[in-house]
């Protein structure tokens, strides 16, 4: 799948602000005031910041109202409508922290719900596509929750939280990769099952459809970068998990507390490229670039 | 809602002969031609003069070389576009309710001026049949001509899609596969029609008939099983140099 940017801002940021919001939300003594202050803008900073980026790879952005109307059947629309609800919940909450130095335990519950759905509805945009089957799989859904966590964690600073958190993401972030590098083929699907031939013989793409690129190409078969996947991979669990535990472990200031951050978004900024970029969307077969 | 109807009620759509296609792609420019100046917004193509052209297309041929393992090589033309689901995963993932599925012949169909240009349907698609357009930002894809089969202004023999219409070798066929005695019916159960990509679960409506089984080349001389293509019983000259020749490094035993 194509790793567009847009996409990657998006799942990593709105992932780590609902994370810190889930915190917050269920912290029985929640700061107030300027502390909580600063929790809640970094949160929504991320969280909004990162559903903004995901508008950007939008034709036509300025419909986007009414993607919350088929929560139904869409997962895309339930995320939008956990987002909101969320945001909106956590708002009222956070002001209580902020201006009124009142704690509303049962609002900080209902948003902290709220962020889980949101995290747990964007991994359902990507679980249920039968169509890409390294995704199709109960690690997607248990990655997005445990980095999200996780990271909430580590960003408002739940030290033995965050180490565990951390270091259940990385082992589902193993499993992720060690399931996910069979799944094309457990899945099925082949040249000789998209184009019904196989009982003929062995298929072979022999010419395209046309000398050029196109949209299908570009958008779910893409090739570069792959080449580098076990490097990359070594630099994910590095900085998203290695580093931040490691900081954790020798005892947090704020100067290593902000790296620990730091390293973590960086880490997770390279995983999230890799789940799209090493992602095999079954429309390749038909090009024969599986 | 772009839940799917639990029934429609006709199921129209396409049947494509594999064994007729010649590989013309006449179908495509048809297609692109009747689809880029009606229903919707136009196929738009970029940089279509340069050396790196692509462009938005409903209908493409793709060929195909299938190796048997004791006959001849064949080369399969094979037009893809829209299969138009039963169960069409495209139409649950929109979040918009801009994709759907009718529920009088089971075209699946985008409402332009709802899409958002998300893309999700086009990730939903095991078959590549949805493009987005790079320059209208909304998700195009065939239509079954829903313009053309039921525009009475047209001349009859025109009532159909333009593929079907124009296909010079009579590859495509076009009718109600829900009806079990409608022509495209029998020619799929007469022709063992199938599915793509079964294993996905969508169910298309639209079959492709596999090849027909190519003759194999009759034996011509009666005397043919009695001459052995390699001779094992060398004598003489013939015999000696064998033997050497399979004695060298890496010689024939």
């Amino acid at each position: 799948m194509h790793p567009a940017p847009s996409v990657i801002v998006f799942t990593t940021f709105s992932g780590l602000g609902f994370g810190l919001l889930f915190w917050l939300g269920i912290d029985g003594s929640a700061p107030t005031g300027w502390i909580a202050f600063v929790f809640f803008a970094i949160a929504y900073v991320m969280a909004v910041g990162g559903l903004i980026a995901s508008t950007f790879h939008l034709g036509h952005p300025e419909r986007a109202i009414k993607a919350f109307s088929q929560w139904r059947s869409s997962w895309l629309s339930r995320e939008g409508v956990a987002a909101v609800f969320t945001l909106l919940i956590m708002a009222l909450y956070g002001a209580g922290l902020v201006f009124l130095g009142a704690q509303w335990s049962l609002l900080g519950w209902l948003g902290a719900l709220g962020a889980l759905a949101t995290v747990f509805t964007t991994s359902m945009i990507y679980t249920q596509l039968k169509t890409v089957p390294r995704w199709n799989h109960w690690t997607t859904p248990a990655l997005f929750l445990t980095l999200s966590l996780g990271g909430g964690a580590l960003l408002s600073g739940r030290v033995a939280i965050a180490l565990l958190l951390l270091l259940v993401a990385a082992a589902v972030q193993i499993a992720a990769w060690y399931f996910g590098d069979t799944r094309l083929k457990e899945s099925g699907s082949s040249l000789a099952t998209a184009t019904g031939l196989g009982n003929i013989g062995a298929v072979r793409a022999f010419e395209p459809p046309h000398t050029g690129t196109n949209y299908l190409l570009k958008e779910f078969v893409h090739v570069v970068g792959r080449k580098h996947a076990t490097q990359l991979r070594l630099i994910t669990m590095l900085l998203a998990f290695a580093v931040p535990i490691a900081i954790l472990l020798l005892g947090v200031n704020h100067v290593t507390a902000v790296l620990a951050v730091l390293s973590h978004i960086a880490g997770v900024l390279c995983l999230r490229w890799l789940f799209f970029a090493q992602a095999e969307h079954v429309v390749g077969l038909y090009y024969g670039k599986r | 809602m772009t839940t799917l109807p639990t029934s429609t009620d006709k199921k129209l759509g396409l049947v494509i002969d594999l064994d007729t296609c010649v590989g013309c792609h006449a179908c495509v420019v048809s297609c692109k031609g009747w689809n880029t100046e009606n229903y919707g917004a136009p196929l738009s193509d970029q940089n279509a003069y340069s050396g790196a052209a692509s462009g938005t297309f409903l209908n493409r041929v793709h060929s195909y070389e299938v190796q048997p393992a004791d006959k001849p090589a064949q080369l399969i033309h094979f037009p893809k576009s829209c299969l138009h689901c039963e169960d069409a995963p495209c139409v649950t993932v929109c979040p918009t309710g801009a994709s759907y599925k009718r529920t009088e012949d089971g075209i699946v169909l985008v409402n332009e001026k709802d899409c958002i240009g998300c893309g999700l349907c086009a990730w939903a698609c095991p078959y590549g049949a949805r493009e987005l357009d790079a320059e209208e930002k909304v998700m195009k894809k065939c239509t079954l001509c829903v313009d053309r089969i039921y525009n009475n202004n047209l001349p009859e023999e025109d009532r159909q899609p333009a593929c079907v219409r124009t296909c010079p070798a009579g590859a495509r066929h076009f009718g109600d596969l829900g009806d079990p005695d409608s022509a495209v019916s029998q020619l799929v159960a007469e022709r063992g029609g199938m599915d793509l990509m079964p294993e996905q679960g969508t169910k298309p409506v639209n079959k492709y008939l596999p090849p027909r089984p190519k003759d194999a080349a009759p034996e011509f001389d009666v005397l043919a099983p009695y001459l052995e293509p390699v001779a094992t019983d060398g004598k003489g000259f013939v015999g000696w140099l064998d033997k050497a020749l399979s004695a060298l490094p890496g010689g024939a035993k």
